[in-house]
């Protein structure tokens, strides 16, 4: 079952302030991931692959094209939908493990992590326990789950910020780098929580520049220079 | 988040003789939604937002307010005991200036009873008993309950400010800088308590301020404003990530990084 389905994306950024010049990152973005599986983007740095995931999450608009999202029993394009739409899509559907955590000032880490279900409407007390089986599952020392994430060393953050985007259960998951910063037994941590979601069928998209961590989590590598923009002649 | 929309505006426009406030303006507001309005001083934000909230006429447009009786009704055309009601129980709004929306003579805890007693409470103790709950919601020590706000910091003052809004539990609520003129500790203080706030009572706002940082940390939805029109909307993140507009590109690009 395709969960999600990425067609023809194109995307060029215009920097009025350097004299609006153009920049175009990709054309025909065109992939699909099935439930179940990590599809990883591949291809070097500067290709867009960064590019691909903020625009399947809604972050870049888009040029052209569409990201078809499975939402109930329809797929919802999230490129052309209003603002509300958006939200509700990332509330049901589509979540987002960024590559750093935005640390929000006085907000403890078992509260950052337990947010996402607190807004889902989960009983708080139930919402921090989760958050603590997560964060005890990633090793982050449990002196630490009560302090705000903001002092916390790169490590320790990332940490956090999986744990908040791994305790929701949607059906697709975009995955920024997310074991960029952490030693090895961490990210065997995360290699075997990814599987974990593979079996309960979501559909995950990734960045991983670990080749190690790449070959064990990826069923099938989408390579984005094949999306790079024809330059005119 | 509902279905229904609980503020609809359409081409709201303002003038002052023949100076441009704002002009053209256009959005829905749902329940529990925040929409931010950011722009630089003269781009007419605050202007919109004092239209907005009935402080001023506009010189063409409507905004249309569900009532909490279900019915539609444009803001411009209530009576002026209805429009009372409204801003006193149904809405808030939160001046950044502190002593604009305060009684600073009168002692904290009336500050918060008065609104309370404008929707009809006259059971002294209950009021008190609201007024102290408030007070510790917005982390002001409730042995200060007999204290005027004018002996107050800033912070705390800020603070008192939004206990005496929110205590008749308004849907909508209207907040100009709200933290500006407050230093940093402060001001993530207030922010964090502001966004807590807001997602428990599931409030809508409507926030003008000139700090992306707080349109990113408290908006859903943005509205970028320049000479009095709103020239980029949409989702705060993408506004903010991928700004398209030459002047939203030069406000994104000078923001200081730490």
């Amino acid at each position: 079952m395709t969960a999600l389905s990425v067609r023809n994306l194109a995307k060029t950024f215009t920097m009025h302030l350097r004299g609006g010049i153009s920049l175009p990152v990709v054309e025909n973005v065109t992939f699909e991931v099935s439930a179940g599986e990590c599809v990883v983007l591949g291809g070097p740095s500067g290709a867009g692959k960064s590019s691909i995931l903020k625009m399947v999450y809604g972050n870049y608009g888009v040029d052209r094209g569409a990201v078809m999202i499975a939402h109930g029993d329809a797929m919802v394009d999230l490129a052309s939908a209003d603002p509300r739409t958006v939200l509700t899509l990332r509330r049901d559907a589509i979540g987002y493990v960024s590559q750093f955590l935005r640390t929000v000032p006085r907000v403890s880490a078992i509260d950052v992590v337990a947010e996402p279900l607190v807004v889902r409407g989960v009983d708080k007390a139930e919402a921090r326990g989760r958050a603590g089986e997560l964060l005890a599952r990633l090793n982050l020392p449990e002196r630490l789950w009560e302090l705000p994430p903001a002092t916390f060393s790169g490590g320790e953050q990332q940490r956090v910020n999986i744990a908040r985007g791994f305790i929701t259960h949607h059906s697709v998951l975009l995955l920024d780098e997310p074991t960029a910063s952490l030693d090895a037994a961490n990210r065997a941590v995360v290699v075997g929580m990814i599987a974990q979601k593979k079996r309960e069928g979501v559909a995950m998209l990734g960045i991983f520049h670990d080749e190690e961590v790449r070959a064990t989590v990826a069923d099938r590598i989408v390579d984005v220079t094949g999306f790079a923009p024809k330059v005119a002649a | 988040m509902s279905d229904e929309p609980l503020l609809k505006v359409s081409n709201l426009t303002k003038f002052y003789g023949s100076r441009l406030g704002c002009a053209d303006v256009n959005f829905e507001l749902y329940p529990g939604e925040v929409l931010a309005i950011v722009g630089e001083s003269g781009s007419g934000k605050t202007t919109l937002l004092n239209t907005l909230s009935a402080n001023l006429e506009p010189t063409s447009g409507e905004a249309l307010y569900r009532m909490r009786d279900g019915s539609w009704r444009n803001i411009y055309e209530l009576s002026e005991a209805e429009r009372r009601f409204l801003t006193r129980t149904d809405w808030g709004f939160v001046h950044q200036n502190p002593a604009d929306g305060l009684r600073m003579t009168v002692s904290a805890g009336a500050n918060v009873g008065e609104r309370l007693m404008a929707v009809g409470d006259r059971h002294y103790g209950c009021i008190r008993d609201t007024a102290l709950d408030w007070l510790g919601r917005v982390e002001i020590a409730t042995d200060r309950i007999d204290d005027q706000p004018r002996s107050f910091s800033g912070g705390m003052r800020q603070r008192l400010q939004i206990a005496r809004n929110l205590v008749t539990g308004p849907r909508l609520v209207f907040m100009d800088e709200p933290t500006g003129g407050l230093d940093v500790s402060v001001q993530a203080r207030l922010l964090d308590l502001l966004r807590q706030l807001v997602g428990e009572l599931g409030l809508s706002a409507i926030v003008v301020t000139h700090d992306l940082a707080v349109a990113r940390l408290l908006s859903h939805r943005m509205m970028v404003m320049k000479g009095g029109h709103v020239i980029e909307a949409g989702l705060t993140d993408r506004v903010l990530d991928d700004p398209r507009e030459p002047y939203t590109q030069l406000l994104v690009s000078s923001i200081l990084q730490v």
